[in-house]
């Protein structure tokens, strides 16, 4: 198995407002990388989304996303701080 | 019982002698009357002329571990069970191994099938786990489960 890339948040980012991301599958396979620190614009779930698809070409892929573990069937008017946890997950393939 | 947190994913694939010895722990349970299992096994699909020779699992464990726990928890308040335990692989398993492995017990017979087969469809559609089908020629395509 491919060992990808994985970071974590340090002191300093916190202050300049980054936040962390993880992505798994297909998805890690496109970024290239199975966690990274972006900076985030605004505290919006929404806006960070629309970050991560403007960065990557995710399109071709019906992805979901999580926060702090859970799956969001809404991502209008969700609020994120730095400690929050933001993964993107590609469809589910257990059993 | 219910809130114990579990070892549910192994590395590489679930051997038959695991089974075995799961089945043989529960001989001292002297109140269970009917066991069901479901062991789910990687097929060796055939896609455009290409068969799959192995599945590589990863997971996203930390939600994975609390999904698990939550179908538990809703397995035990739904039916009458006895005992339920929850085994699903990661990493490369080869076409023809165990992959999954869900062992449902109970006193009477009716609650283990109909539970099984909920455990086994929330497992599937609930829980972050991700899969690479591989194919003889090392190309590959990711896995989606369908109903």
């Amino acid at each position: 198995m491919k060992k990808l890339k994985q970071v974590q948040l340090d002191d300093n980012q916190k202050k300049e407002n980054m936040i962390n991301i993880k992505y798994f599958g297909a998805i890690a396979e496109v970024t290239n990388c199975s966690s990274e620190n972006i900076k985030k614009s605004s505290s919006s779930l929404n806006d960070i989304i629309q970050e991560i698809y403007s960065k990557y070409d995710l399109k071709h892929i019906p992805l979901k996303f999580a926060l702090n573990q859970k799956i969001i069937e809404t991502t209008e008017g969700i609020d994120v701080n730095i400690n929050d946890e933001i993964a993107v997950l590609p469809p589910f393939a257990g059993g | 019982m219910m809130k114990k947190k579990k070892n549910i994913f192994i590395e590489g694939a679930i051997s038959p002698e695991f089974i075995a010895e799961s089945i043989a722990k529960h001989q001292t349970k002297m109140n269970i009357g009917a066991h069901n299992i479901f062991l789910g096994q990687v097929r060796a699909d055939e896609v455009e002329g290409k068969k799959v020779s192995a599945i590589e699992y990863t997971c996203y464990k930390a939600m994975a571990e609390e999904k698990l726990s939550e179908i538990r928890e809703r397995a035990f308040e739904k039916y009458d069970l006895t005992c339920m335990h929850i085994y699903h692989s990661l990493g490369n398993i080869k076409a023809g191994e165990i992959c999954f492995f869900v062992f449902v017990s109970s006193k009477r017979r009716k609650q283990v099938y109909v539970a099984t087969e909920d455990i086994v469809n929330m497992v599937k559609t609930d829980v972050p786990i991700f899969g690479k089908e591989i194919f003889e020629d090392q190309d590959y395509q990711w896995k989606e489960n369908t109903f």
